[in-house]
């Protein structure tokens, strides 16, 4: 009777445990997720009330007598204690609810909506340039280690590293734009294009060619070039570093002379035994690189007058506007969280050793 | 018998911020069908040897030889093509540790299929019996199973097992086991070295198994080559080895233990004896 009865349940009970087991993932990442957005609001939330800036007074100004600055604050909800004020900012976020920008006079949500499609159109070319160019020039840098093809991919990369940002978007915008109109000036688009199409996604791009407005897909086009190549040079530099030591690493050891011993033609060796296992290490690279553009360039952004997030997070600090600042730390916390969610999936597909 | 592999004056060197150090100085070698054991201590080039035969000796090294023929082929002047067609094909080596030498991101039937696929235009079904009739050969109990899987999910003896039927399924006619058994846990060694014994009896191929192991190469070859500081220092046959005459070999000799001995002090090998090399 015994074993008949240990016997019975063990099919049914294996795919419910499997579900069991994911449901419970799923369960430790909302609660991780969770928590760590808890510390970022209440991290922001209590440096920005520690700062010596008067909200209220950003509000009112300088020449507002005590009784509107006392009703300011009121309105604003300072007159209650911190703790308190905290609880409260955290249920509005929670209904979606981030406040209102006293810079825009508009609620934070709305503007977020605006600003980071700007940055996101603008990072995602950034970064798509960088790893589709910065991947093979590392690659064939390892592979060509030490000859002059190596010396000046590595002397191009370390210019990544060192040259200022504003530096090269002054110097660009002087050359290919005032010097030689190649590209369009500041800005996203020119003022007459402005509003022509009917923001769907917020990029530009892809709502040009949504309206079928090839014209202000051009427009578009000539404005984000060259800030995205500014980009696209720094992760570059940055991504062709990385790959170029990696691939050495695995170019010196036992699996790849293994390869060789096969017969295996140099092509085979380099891209199917060498650069498969470094695809794991690649994809944390490549997610923090993105994770970086996507806060913003502030650098870049300001130079070249981007309406994205990181002007909008300078803006709202200059301003003391708190809502704003949060807002935007916010968005920028989702983005990392969200790319290092996607980093993890991209492991357990690349990567044997960790499954389970 | 008929040389497979003849070399003379083989010496292979690397820069150092010393100017460039040979670590093989000469050496000469001519080997039939049958089983070499190369020894000498780390650093003797012996490993090196190897490496030179299949030529994967990477610049800034450098290798040179008055002779290296194999099968008739002069291998120094054999372009990259054709040389590429010879490793795994004619001449395969097994390399020490199966936990670096099998890529880690590729199922184990992928990386024994994809040394058959180097050679030879199999078909799918092909490749698949071959593939597994190859790991039964290597004495791997349930083929299709250990091809699925990943090289981390297996034991060291395994992997190595996996090494040899990847080396092997081309059918190669000279193979060269470089320390195939120094990672392995002592209870597989004798197990892995048998089963390579037996394999290369069957195939008729020659063996160059270059170990530390003076005991273990002396069991397992029908030459010795002992080999310090990038010489071969004595070459007999495994039986004669006792009769070894080179201060080097008989210090080696002198200081492996035995059961029954009877000796107070085991001695330490006196580097002095070829300190003029």
């Amino acid at each position: 009777m015994a074993p008949d009865m240990s016997a019975i349940p063990q099919p049914s009970t294996r795919p419910a445990r499997g579900l069991r087991r994911a449901s419970r993932g799923v369960a430790g990442f909302v609660l991780t997720t969770a928590v760590t957005f808890l510390g970022l609001l209440a991290i922001t939330f209590f440096i920005g009330r520690v700062v010596p800036i008067d909200p209220a007074l950003a509000v009112v100004g300088d020449r507002a007598t005590q009784e509107q600055y006392e009703a300011a604050r009121v309105a604003l909800g300072l007159d209650r204690p911190l703790f308190v004020q905290f609880l409260v900012y955290v249920g509005d976020v929670m209904t979606g609810d981030l406040g209102q920008s006293i810079t825009t006079n508009r609620p934070v949500a709305e503007d977020l909506a605006r600003v980071f499609p700007a940055t996101l159109e603008m990072a995602t070319l950034g970064i798509l340039a960088g790893v589709l160019i910065g991947v093979p020039v590392g690659v064939w840098a390892a592979v060509r280690q030490g000859t002059w093809i190596d010396q000046v991919i590595r002397i191009f990369a370390l210019m990544g590293y060192s040259v200022p940002a504003f530096w090269l978007g002054l110097v660009g915008l002087a050359l290919f734009y005032a010097g030689l109109g190649w590209v369009a000036g500041p800005g996203r688009i020119d003022i007459f294009y402005d509003g022509l199409v009917e923001p769907v996604t917020g990029l530009l791009l892809v709502d040009s060619l949504i309206a079928g407005d090839f014209t202000v897909f051009g427009n578009a086009v000539s404005h984000i070039v060259l800030p995205a190549t500014i980009l696209a040079f720094f992760s570059l530099a940055y991504i062709a570093r990385m790959t170029r030591s990696f691939m050495l690493d695995q170019l010196g050891s036992e699996h790849v002379t293994t390869a060789r011993v096969k017969g295996l033609p140099e092509w085979k060796v380099i891209w199917v035994h060498a650069f498969r296992p470094i695809r794991v290490p690649l994809v944390t690279v490549i997610g923090l690189s993105y994770a970086q553009l996507l806060e913003g360039s502030v650098m870049i952004e300001t130079v070249f007058s981007w309406p994205g997030i990181g002007n909008y997070l300078t803006t709202a600090l200059l301003n003391a506007d708190m809502n704003a600042v949060l807002g935007a730390t916010l968005v920028v916390g989702v983005v990392f969280v969200a790319i290092n969610r996607l980093s993890d999936v991209a492991y357990r597909l690349l990567d044997p050793r960790a499954k389970r | 018998m008929s040389e497979l592999l003849t070399i003379r004056d083989l010496r292979v060197s690397f820069p150092t911020h010393q100017g460039r150090v040979e670590v093989v100085k000469g050496l000469d070698l001519s080997l039939g069908r049958e089983r070499l054991g190369i020894v000498g201590e780390s650093g003797s080039g012996k490993s090196m040897t190897g490496r030179a035969i299949l030529r994967l000796i990477r610049p800034p090294g450098r290798v040179t030889a008055a002779e290296m023929t194999f099968d008739g082929q002069d291998l120094m002047a054999l372009p990259e093509r054709r040389m590429r067609a010879l490793r795994g094909a004619r001449i395969s080596m097994i390399l020490q540790d199966p936990k670096f030498s099998l890529n880690p991101v590729m199922t184990i039937g992928r990386q024994i299929a994809e040394a058959l696929d180097a050679h030879e235009r199999p078909s799918r079904g092909e490749r698949r019996t071959r593939v597994r009739q190859m790991l039964e050969r290597v004495r791997i109990a349930d083929p299709d199973r250990v091809a699925r899987m990943y090289p981390h999910e297996v034991s060291g003896g395994m992997g190595q097992r996996v090494m040899i039927a990847m080396m092997l399924i081309p059918r190669p006619a000279l193979l060269i086991a470089d320390e195939p058994t120094s990672a392995l846990d002592v209870s597989v060694q004798a197990e892995v070295l048998e089963l390579i014994d037996e394999l290369v009896r069957d195939e008729g191929m020659g063996l160059i198994l270059i170990s530390h192991d003076l005991a273990l190469v002396s069991r397992f070859c029908d030459r010795i080559m002992v080999m310090a500081g990038g010489e071969v220092v004595e070459s007999c046959a495994a039986a004669d080895l006792r009769h070894a005459s080179h201060p080097y070999t008989r210090g080696l000799i002198e200081a492996v233990p035995r059961m029954d001995e009877t000796r107070d002090w085991l001695p330490v090998l006196d580097r002095a004896a070829r300190a003029g090399t």
